[in-house]
C-alpha cells in the first residue's frame, strides 16, 4: 500500500496532492532559509494567520456576487489580501512605534485569527456556508483536490522559487550584515518586504494542503534540519529545499496509505523526523556528534597531559590518566613510563617547544590558529618547517658515543 | 569655548574645496526618540588622507557615520559625498561596520564574505568566475586572511573577523574607507595589519575616516581629527585640533589631567 503511494500509483487524487505537496515543500523549505537566516522565523507564524480573514471575506463576496464560494483562485487572492495587511501592520508596528517584533507579532497574530474565526461562524450560520468547507483552510483538506487546485499550487510554488533565486544575493546580504547592505545602496526595507511577500505567497499556496496553522512548520523546519549539516548558506537553501520536498512527497504518499490520515500534519511529522534525525546524527554540529568529540577531545587532554608529566619525571596523580596511558601501553600501573612512553612523551615535550615557536611568528598565524595544546605538529607543518623550526629553536642533537 | 572652537574650524575649512570633498556634512542632526546624539553638525573631510573621528563614550561617533552613509535616517542636514548626492556615490564609499553588529555564527565562509564587496560587479543572477575569486583571494592577501579562505567565520578570532571586514571593503575597489572602530577589541598583529593597509590606502590616493577610541595612537596614525561631543567640538589637522584645549572640551572631567598633560607633551 505504502509503495503503490510512493510510486503515485493509488490514484488521481493521491497523485495529485503528493506532486502538490512535494513541490510545495521545496519552495517553502528554499523561502523560509531566508526567513530563519535573516532570524524572523516567527513572522511566518503571524502572517499564515493573517490570511484567515481573507479567505472568510473572499466566500462572503464570491456569494453575494452569486458566485461559487469555494473559487480557489478567489479564496487565494482574498487570504492574500489580508495577509500582506497584516505583514504591514506587523512592520509599522515595529518600525514606527516602541513595541518589539515579537509583540508585533503576537498582537497581529491574534487579532486577525480571532477576526477570522468570528467569520468563520458567522458563514457557519449562513444557509450555503455549511458546505464550503473552509475550516479545511485552518489545517488543510486534500479531499477531493482538484486538477485546477494542484495547478495553481504548482505555478506559484515555482514563481515563488523563481523569484527567491533572483534575490538571493541581496537577501543573503541582508540577512548577514543589514548595516552594510544599507551602506551599499541596498534598499534593506524593501528586500525585507519582498522576503516577507514571498513567504506570504508560500503560505497562501500551501494553505489548501497544510493549511494555515501548519505551513509555519514547512517554512521553518526544512532550514534549521539544513543547517545541522552545512557552514554555507548557498547550501543550507540546497538542503532545506530537499528535505522540504522529500518531506511533502513522504507526507502525502503516507497519508494516502492508510485511510483518514491528515495530509498536512502527516508531512509536518515526516519533516520532524527528518530534524530529529539531522539534531542526533549530523557530524559536528549533532548532539551525538558533540558528546563523542567531547569524550574524544577529554582522552586526548589527559594523555597528552599524562606523557607531558612523565616526560618532566612527575608524578601522575589522576587515575583517569592514568587508566588511559596504561590502556594504549604507555606506562605501566606504578605510572612509570614504558619505552613507548618515554619516546611519546620525548616526542610530547619537543612538539610543546615547536608549537611556543609557531605560535609566537607571525607568519605562521593560520597554523597557529590551529593549536589546541594537542594536535601532532607534523600535521600541520611539512617535515622542511618543522627542521627549520628545530634549527632555529636548537635542542638535543645527535647523541656521540 | 566650544562653539568659538567649532567656528573658527569651520570658516577655515569651509573655504578650502568644499565641493569636491569626499564627504561633506552640513546640519546633521540625528536623534533617538527626543534626545539628539549628534546635533547639527558640519563635516569636511580633507581627501587623501587619513581623519579619525574622536570623542567619549555616547559622543555620537557611531551615529554620525551611519547618518553619513544613510544607514540611519537624519532628522536634518545634507550630505554629500566628492560634491554629489551620496546615492549617486555609493559604488565610490566602502564601509566597515563595527565587528560587534553581525552574528558571526551565520552560515558562511571567510570567501563568501570577502564576494559580498563584489556584489556590484557580480549582479543579481551573475556567475562567481576566476576573476572574481581572484579579486577575492587578493584582498584577503592584504589582510593576511588568505590562508583562511575556506573556514567558518565563526571559528576565526575577534582580529581575524575585523581583517575580513576590511578584506570585504577592499574588495569594493572604493576611493573613501569608511572604518567604525576597526581597532576595538582586536589583537596587537591585526592592529599593526589594518593600519598598514589603511596606509597603503592613502599612499594610492584613497580617503579613509575612522572612529577611533585610542587617544595615544591618534598622532601616530592618523592626519585629520575630528572632535565630537554631540555638538562638534573642533575638526583639523592633528596639530591645530588635537590639542589638550580641545580634548579637554570634548571630554570634560572624563580625562584625568595627567591624561591631557601626557597627550599634549607628546604633541610637542
Amino acid at each position: 500500500m505504502l509503495w503503490d503511494a510512493l510510486s503515485l500509483q493509488l490514484g488521481y487524487n493521491a497523485t495529485l496532492v503528493a506532486i502538490g505537496a512535494t513541490l510545495l515543500g521545496v519552495s517553502a523549505g528554499v523561502t523560509g532559509t531566508f526567513l530563519f537566516l535573516r532570524k524572523r522565523a516567527l513572522v511566518s507564524d503571524a502572517i499564515s494567520h493573517a490570511t484567515l480573514p481573507g479567505v472568510c471575506l473572499a466566500f462572503m463576496a464570491l456569494v453575494a456576487f452569486g458566485g461559487d464560494g469555494r473559487n480557489l483562485i478567489g479564496l487565494l487572492a482574498g487570504s492574500a489580501i489580508s495577509a500582506w495587511i497584516g505583514l504591514l501592520c506587523m512592520n509599522w508596528l515595529t518600525r514606527r512605534t516602541r513595541l518589539a517584533e515579537d509583540a508585533a507579532i503576537g498582537a497581529v497574530l491574534s487579532v486577525f485569527f480571532g477576526f477570522g474565526i468570528v467569520l468563520l461562524t458567522v458563514i457557519q450560520t449562513m444557509g450555503v456556508g455549511r458546505q464550503a468547507g473552509l475550516e479545511g483552510f485552518l489545517l488543510g483538506s486534500t479531499a477531493g483536490m482538484l486538477w485546477a487546485d494542484a495547478l495553481i499550487i504548482a505555478i506559484g510554488g515555482a514563481a515563488t522559487l523563481v523569484l527567491v533565486m533572483i534575490i538571493r544575493r541581496p537577501m543573503t546580504m541582508v540577512a548577514f550584515d543589514p548595516e552594510y547592505a544599507a551602506a551599499r545602496g541596498l534598499p534593506v526595507h524593501r528586500i525585507d518586504l519582498a522576503m516577507m511577500g514571498l513567504v506570504m505567497a508560500v503560505t497562501v499556496v500551501g494553505l489548501k494542503i497544510v493549511g494555515l496553522i501548519l505551513i509555519v512548520a514547512l517554512l521553518i523546519i526544512p532550514p534549521v534540519t539544513a543547517r545541522f549539516w552545512t557552514d554555507r548558506s548557498d547550501r543550507v537553501v540546497l538542503l532545506a529545499g530537499l528535505t522540504g520536498g522529500l518531506a511533502g512527497y513522504l507526507g502525502a504518499a503516507l497519508s494516502a496509505s492508510a485511510p483518514n490520515l491528515p495530509t498536512g500534519p502527516i508531512i509536518v511529522l515526516v519533516s520532524f523526523g527528518f530534524f530529529a534525525l539531522s539534531l542526533l546524527f549530523a557530524p559536528v554540529r549533532g548532539v551525538l556528534a558533540a558528546v563523542l568529540q567531547h569524550l574524544k577531545f577529554q582522552r586526548r587532554v589527559h594523555i597528552r597531559q599524562g606523557l607531558l608529566a612523565l616526560a618532566q619525571g612527575q608524578k601522575i596523580y589522576e587515575p583517569l590518566t592514568l587508566r588511559l596511558l596504561k590502556r594504549a601501553g604507555l606506562a605501566r600501573a606504578d605510572g612509570v613510563a614504558t619505552e613507548a612512553g618515554k619516546a611519546r612523551a620525548a616526542k610530547a615535550l619537543r612538539d610543546e617547544k615547536r608549537w611556543e615557536f609557531v605560535r609566537a611568528d607571525q607568519a605562521h598565524e593560520a597554523t597557529a590558529a590551529l593549536y589546541d595544546g594537542l594536535r601532532d605538529i607534523e600535521t600541520v607543518l611539512t617535515r622542511d618547517q618543522i627542521a627549520e623550526i628545530d634549527r632555529l629553536i636548537g635542542g638535543p642533537q645527535e647523541i656521540r658515543p | 569655548m566650544m562653539l568659538e572652537l567649532a567656528a573658527d574650524q569651520g570658516v577655515s575649512i569651509a573655504d578650502s574645496n568644499l565641493d569636491d570633498s569626499p564627504l561633506a556634512i552640513r546640519g546633521l542632526t540625528v536623534s533617538y526618540g527626543q534626545k539628539p546624539a549628534v546635533f547639527s553638525v558640519d563635516m569636511t573631510v580633507q581627501p587623501g588622507g587619513m581623519t579619525a573621528i574622536i570623542g567619549p563614550n555616547g559622543a555620537g561617533k557611531s551615529t554620525l557615520l551611519k547618518a553619513a552613509l544613510g544607514i540611519l535616517s537624519p532628522l536634518s542636514g545634507q550630505v554629500t559625498v566628492y560634491g554629489k548626492p551620496l546615492e549617486q556615490q555609493r559604488a565610490r564609499i566602502a564601509y566597515v561596520p563595527q565587528r560587534a553588529s553581525v552574528d558571526w555564527d551565520f552560515p558562511t565562509r571567510v570567501i563568501d564574505v570577502a564576494l559580498m564587496g563584489l556584489s556590484r560587479q557580480l549582479g543579481l543572477l551573475g556567475r562567481i568566475r576566476v576573476r572574481h575569486m581572484s579579486r577575492a583571494m587578493d584582498c584577503l592577501n592584504r589582510v593576511g586572511m588568505r590562508d583562511f579562505a575556506d573556514r567558518q567565520i565563526g571559528q576565526l578570532s575577534g582580529g581575524q573577523q575585523q581583517r575580513v571586514f576590511l578584506a570585504r571593503a577592499l574588495a569594493q575597489e572604493a576611493d573613501l574607507y569608511l572604518l567604525d572602530e576597526p581597532f576595538a577589541g582586536v589583537d596587537a598583529a591585526t592592529e599593526k595589519a589594518i593600519i598598514a593597509v589603511l596606509k597603503s590606502l592613502k599612499e594610492a590616493g584613497k580617503t579613509v575616516v575612522v572612529v577611533h577610541h585610542d587617544l595615544a595612537t591618534v598622532t601616530d596614525y592618523f592626519d585629520h581629527v575630528f572632535l565630537i561631543n554631540t555638538r562638534k567640538v573642533a575638526e583639523g589637522t592633528v596639530a591645530e585640533a588635537f590639542t589638550a584645549e580641545t580634548l579637554q572640551s570634548a571630554y570634560g572631567g572624563r580625562l584625568a589631567t595627567a591624561q591631557i598633560d601626557q597627550i599634549s607633551r607628546a604633541l610637542g
